[in-house]
């Protein structure tokens, strides 16, 4: 899997390249885990408040705005693939293709945010924030309040993650853009990308539990 | 000293070269170090403040606890003394303990490494731990928090009135140290061994550490994401655990105890770690079914986490699952009697010396057994229901804690304080010292199981006149303990301008550490050993035969 | 060249599963098929994210010591479920 014998590279704890490699790979996918369990527990209260409020449930998503949500799912998802091309065009040494496909995920990140801004406008303006000033029309509009603390909560902390990769993606153009730095290198972005498709990972899990729950009736 | 005759490793001269103590001077070398030595001391120093910290607010417990009336402080004082008490010793002192300081200076030592794999991540953690506990002691020195380590909601998210969002937001800060730490270790052992170095040749330390890193890995998170949904909740009065909008509080403590039982475990196996290097080294004899207690670890580790709801029997959790947890509970005992079983069968026709490593590995034995059986007790359930919250449960888990981590940790820097700063402690002085902790100890807690089984419950500074003489005797216990605990500060720290000089291997002892210089160069080892055969390749006839020859 | 246009092709062909999934999962939403559809959901949402992990991540290819991390969280996260489940279901049984 390393490609680049001439790493030029090394921290002085390594005897070579592909251990270091292994190593950094190794340790990312430990971070996604830890990142698993952490989403992990709110899944967990999300499933247990599901069964025991289905109706609510049902009724709380159906104020959720499907478009804006199944956008923002295929947006993440290209946003998948340009990445895949950007750590696929670092491995080949292709700077200027990297630099692109990196501003390119990051401009589709960025579409995410402002999509979901405008619905976290509108869901303030319909009363749908949990809190006093919380208003809906269902029949358990108490635990209809609960499908939206859960979802303001999962959607936020997604919300975060993307914007803290776009950051990232940002910096890695830049300095693939102005130095050297991935040349013979590409490992950090290989990293990059699979944090990236952790958080494209969640929001394939958040968007039918949260928008699709009960969409016929 | 009943001496060990010092021929080990003559192919060293005298360390000429600088090692990693004073290759460099500076403050600003130490702090912004990326070599695990220094920073396994930086942990060293912080812990054993924080060890303090914690013990101060034990010691004025006990004095309150020595009259059944609170004479000494307030109920709510005392709430806030218990709750420093926990989350101090636990989050700042006990899970950092082991794996920190002897974890961080031996892994790469161990594994024949030049260090962890990620040595700056490394230095983070000692960072977020420090600013974690920062905001603990921040919200300790404002008014303190009152809510018990255990943050249950929805007291901890509505009524108390103390700072417990910057208290959890320490927690949460140090928890990310904790889990850099494991992510270290876990790819340090996988991708850092020294040629020929295989698994089954791998010192039982590194399985032990290797077990904790994957929970801290895996569990740590939990609870970041459990106090961050309790802290939100408390900011913005609505939220996950609120009854108010069909939030269920014992949510909280199934995602509060996925994490906090393994931490348990966090507090055990590295001390496990410690004693298996301990046992063979001062009985002289391989570690008796070495394969054993390494599997053993690995199911300690991962039946741990199959096991919280124990902590939840009276909480009106499902009956049924009440079942599973307390099946699955005493399936942990399993692997905890194969290490003390297996451990025990190595001192059998050993050569034992008792020095003061061996002293406190033989205490962790024996006071990690009835720590252990009494905890069978507890999951049972119907004997759970009685003594759930009282003094047998205070009991039982000090003497994991206490008699358990607690004397392997210091066992464990007594054995590699030669190493860790090239000079040998004082043996009268420490052995001494092991005597007083030891005797302290028992006398603190064994009488606490039996308050407990009479009913006393934990967590009141009031309790009824018949339990004063079994509270008298705790207390002054607690005192020989607090004495048994400074005695090696004194003795360490005067050791290292007095001490002896230390030998690369004044035990005699097997393991890559004691191959390279006491204490270690800067990148550890002068060549990358290669290791051709396993662990504890200890030669008991010819101790005994050296031994006989002695006695001439 | 010609494993540089597979790569690309396998990651073309990814994203249009991907899309189709989404399109699908959206589509079953609106039909009543009672316990099903969770069930459906969850399943497109497995295979969305397999598709994600096998092909954009790249495990497919790795070694076999990354496929235990890999498989590592989502074990621990089915422990939680399993054994948190075991209370929140089984409490109204009698």
């Amino acid at each position: 899997m390393s490609s680049s014998p001439t790493t030029p590279i090394l921290a002085h704890q390594f005897e070579d390249a592909t251990q270091q490699r292994d190593a950094a790979t190794i340790g990312m996918w430990l971070f996604i885990a830890t990142e698993i369990l952490f989403f992990g527990g709110m899944f967990l209260g999300y499933t247990v408040y599901r069964y025991t409020y289905p109706q609510a449930f049902a009724e709380g998503s159906q104020h959720t705005l499907i478009w804006f949500g199944g956008t923002n799912a295929a947006v993440l998802l290209i946003s998948s693939t340009t990445m895949a091309l950007a750590v696929h065009a670092a491995s080949e040494n292709r700077r200027a293709l990297l630099v692109s496909l990196l501003l390119g995920t990051a401009s589709l990140g960025a579409l995410f945010l402002v999509i979901k801004g405008f619905e976290y406008a509108h869901e303030v303006k319909e009363n749908l924030l949990p809190g006093s000033s919380f208003h809906i029309v269902a029949a358990e509009p108490l635990k209809a309040e609960m499908f939206f603390y859960i979802y303001w909560l999962m959607t936020g902390f997604h919300a975060l993650h993307v914007a803290i990769g776009v950051v990232l993606i940002l910096i890695f153009a830049a300095r693939a853009f102005f130095t050297n730095a991935f040349v013979n290198h590409d490992t950090p972005v290989d990293l990059l990308g699979l944090y990236w498709h952790f958080v494209d990972i969640v929001w394939v899990f958040l968007f039918p539990l949260l928008y699709l729950v009960d969409r016929h009736s | 000293m009943s001496a060990v005759p010092m021929q080990a490793a003559p192919q060293y001269a005298p360390a000429l070269q600088p090692t990693y103590l004073n290759v460099q001077r500076t403050i600003r070398s130490w702090l912004l170090t990326t070599d695990h030595k220094r920073i396994a001391l930086l942990y060293m120093v912080s812990i054993t403040f924080f060890f303090f910290v914690g013990g101060v607010a034990a010691t004025l417990m006990r004095l309150e606890l020595l009259t059944p009336r609170a004479e000494l402080v307030t109920s709510e004082t005392y709430n806030k003394l218990f709750t420093i008490h926990g989350v101090v010793m636990l989050w700042f002192f006990l899970i950092p303990s082991i794996p920190t300081v002897l974890g961080n200076f031996l892994v790469p030592l161990m594994i024949g490494a030049r260090d962890v794999a990620f040595p700056r991540l490394n230095l983070a953690s000692w960072y977020l731990f420090m600013v974690g506990g920062a905001f603990t002691l921040f919200s300790i020195i404002t008014g303190g928090v009152d809510t018990g380590w255990t943050f249950y909601t929805p007291y901890s998210s509505t009524y108390s009135n103390g700072h417990v969002v910057a208290m959890a937001a320490g927690i949460f800060i140090a928890g990310f140290g904790s889990i850099a730490t494991g992510l270290n270790f876990i790819v340090t052992v996988h991708t850092m061994r020294a040629p020929g170095l295989t698994w089954w040749r791998l010192p039982i330390f590194i399985w032990s550490l290797y077990t904790t890193s994957i929970i801290l890995v895996l569990a740590t998170p939990v609870l970041a994401i459990t106090l961050a949904l309790m802290a939100l909740e408390r900011i913005f009065g609505v939220g996950f655990f609120n009854p108010a909008i069909g939030g269920d509080p014992l949510l909280f403590q199934h995602l509060f105890w996925f994490y906090s039982h393994p931490a348990v475990y966090i507090m055990i196996l590295p001390g496990m770690g410690v004693v298996s290097e301990l046992i063979p080294c001062f009985s002289r004899r391989p570690l008796f079914g070495y394969k054993f207690v390494a599997v053993a670890s690995v199911a300690i580790g991962v039946l741990g986490f199959l096991v919280w709801g124990h902590h939840m029997f009276v909480s009106s959790q499902s009956i049924y699952a009440g079942m599973i947890f307390s099946i699955l509970s005493f399936m942990v005992s399993i692997p905890s009697a194969i290490k003390v079983f297996n451990w025990t069968a190595t001192l059998y026709k050993g050569s034992i010396r008792f020095q003061t490593p061996m002293l406190y590995a033989l205490f962790f034995i024996g006071l990690f057994t009835i720590g252990g059986l009494t905890g069978l007790f507890l999951a049972c359930l119907a004997i759970d229901v009685h003594v759930h919250d009282t003094y047998f449960v205070i009991a039982h888990f000090h003497y994991i804690m206490v008699g358990g981590m607690v004397m392997a940790y210091l066992g464990g820097i007594h054995f590699w304080w030669p190493k860790i700063t090239g000079r040998m402690y004082p043996e009268l002085p420490a052995k001494l010292a092991a005597l007083t902790v030891f005797l302290g100890f028992n006398l603190t807690f064994f009488p606490q199981f039996i308050l407990g089984y009479l009913g006393m419950p934990r967590r009141y500074p009031v309790y009824a006149p018949e339990f004063q003489v079994l509270n008298v005797l705790s207390t002054a216990g607690a005192s020989i303990l607090a004495v048994g605990y400074l005695l090696p500060l004194t003795y360490l720290l005067w050791s290292l301008r007095y001490g002896r000089i230390a030998t690369p291997n004044p035990w005699e002892a097997t393991g890559l550490e004691w191959t390279t210089h006491s204490p270690p160069p800067k990148d550890n080892f002068e060549t990358t050993p290669l290791v051709t055969a396993g662990a504890y390749k200890y030669d008991s006839q010819a101790a005994e035969a050296q031994r006989e020859v002695a006695h001439v | 060249m010609n494993a540089n246009a597979s790569a690309v092709r396998t990651y073309i062909l990814t994203e249009i599963a991907l899309l189709g999934l989404l399109a699908l999962t959206i589509c079953v939403a609106y039909l009543n098929l009672g316990l099903l559809n969770p069930i459906i959901a969850g399943a497109i949402s497995v295979t969305s994210a397999t598709l994600i992990i096998l092909n954009f991540m790249h495990v497919r290819h790795s070694k076999p010591l990354l496929w235990i991390f890999v498989a590592a969280g989502f074990f621990w996260l089915g422990i939680m479920f399993a054994l948190a489940l075991s209370d929140f279901l089984t409490r109204h049984w009698r």
